[in-house]
């Protein structure tokens, strides 16, 4: 099994390598913007990867009420804790690319606002699991993350619905969208490594948890820091 | 330029410290298992 997760790990740092240096290097540069458009490279697929996280912590959530499976309840936390590292990825480099192209940090637009409060959401899920004592934190839990992913497709369709001060959508938008091949390429790759590297980070979450909910069944009075 | 050098530093230090407290949380979890089996 070790030696399973080294040769993913390897493969993943592998993957995330050659997709920064498609980023950074081989995809041509964006005429309007020039470099800054590089963030593109990681603010897209972390928005993506986070999107992908919280649906399967909404589909495992929903499996959850259905079967009380704690293997479920495990992976949905597993899932929302590293959709919410990602998600927060999004909220910086954000920021970071709209500063010189807009000359400001934030606007309140429909795109921003709903994926902060998407943040919010599932802070408030880590939260509640973190914190709460209730032998009924995950039935509250999973219920917070079926009506929390609600705000995915909003913010998938926010730039698409209304006027924002965001971007109209580079891909699926219409005549018009799409990029160059090279940046899809390097898209694709940085994609997949951030896939890969998110399934791995997941894994080892899950995996770790598995101990940690023995040991809670075995010694009850203790909440150690396993609690998740 | 300091833009993009900084959105690609800002996402691995959140990753980076992301790893960090995941590593401490299995330290801790392997030490509970141990100090348990030893009881």
């Amino acid at each position: 099994m070790r030696r399973l997760f080294v040769i993913l790990a390897l493969l993943t740092f592998g993957l995330l390598t050659f997709a920064l240096y498609e980023g950074v290097v081989a995809a041509p540069t964006e005429q309007t913007m020039g470099e800054v458009q590089r963030i593109f490279y990681y603010h897209v697929p972390s928005a993506v990867t986070a999107f992908t996280l919280f649906l399967i912590n909404f589909v495992v959530s929903i499996i959850y009420l259905a079967r009380r499976s704690p293997r479920a309840d495990a992976l949905a936390v597993s899932t929302a804790e590293v959709g919410v590292v990602f998600c927060t990825v999004v909220l910086v480099t954000g920021p970071l690319w709209a500063r010189p192209v807009w000359g400001i940090w934030w606007t309140w637009d429909a795109r921003l606002t709903s994926t902060l409060l998407l943040w919010l959401i599932y802070v408030s899920y880590l939260i509640l699991r973190r914190y709460s004592t209730s032998g009924q934190t995950p039935v509250i839990a999973a219920v917070l993350a079926v009506f929390g992913f609600l705000d995915v497709p909003f913010v998938y369709l926010a730039n698409r619905l209304f006027r924002t001060q965001h971007p109209q959508p580079v891909y699926f938008g219409g005549p018009g969208s799409g990029a160059d091949p090279r940046m899809t390429f390097a898209l694709l790759m940085n994609m997949a490594a951030f896939f890969a590297f998110a399934a791995l980070v997941c894994g080892c979450a899950f995996a770790w948890s598995a101990p940690g909910r023995t040991l809670k069944k075995l010694r009850p009075w203790k909440l150690c820091c396993c609690r998740m | 330029m300091k833009f993009l050098y900084a959105a690609y530093a800002a996402t691995w230090l959140i990753h980076i410290t992301y790893l960090a407290l995941l590593s401490r949380r299995y330290r801790r979890l392997r030490d509970e298992m141990q100090e348990f089996h030893k009881k």
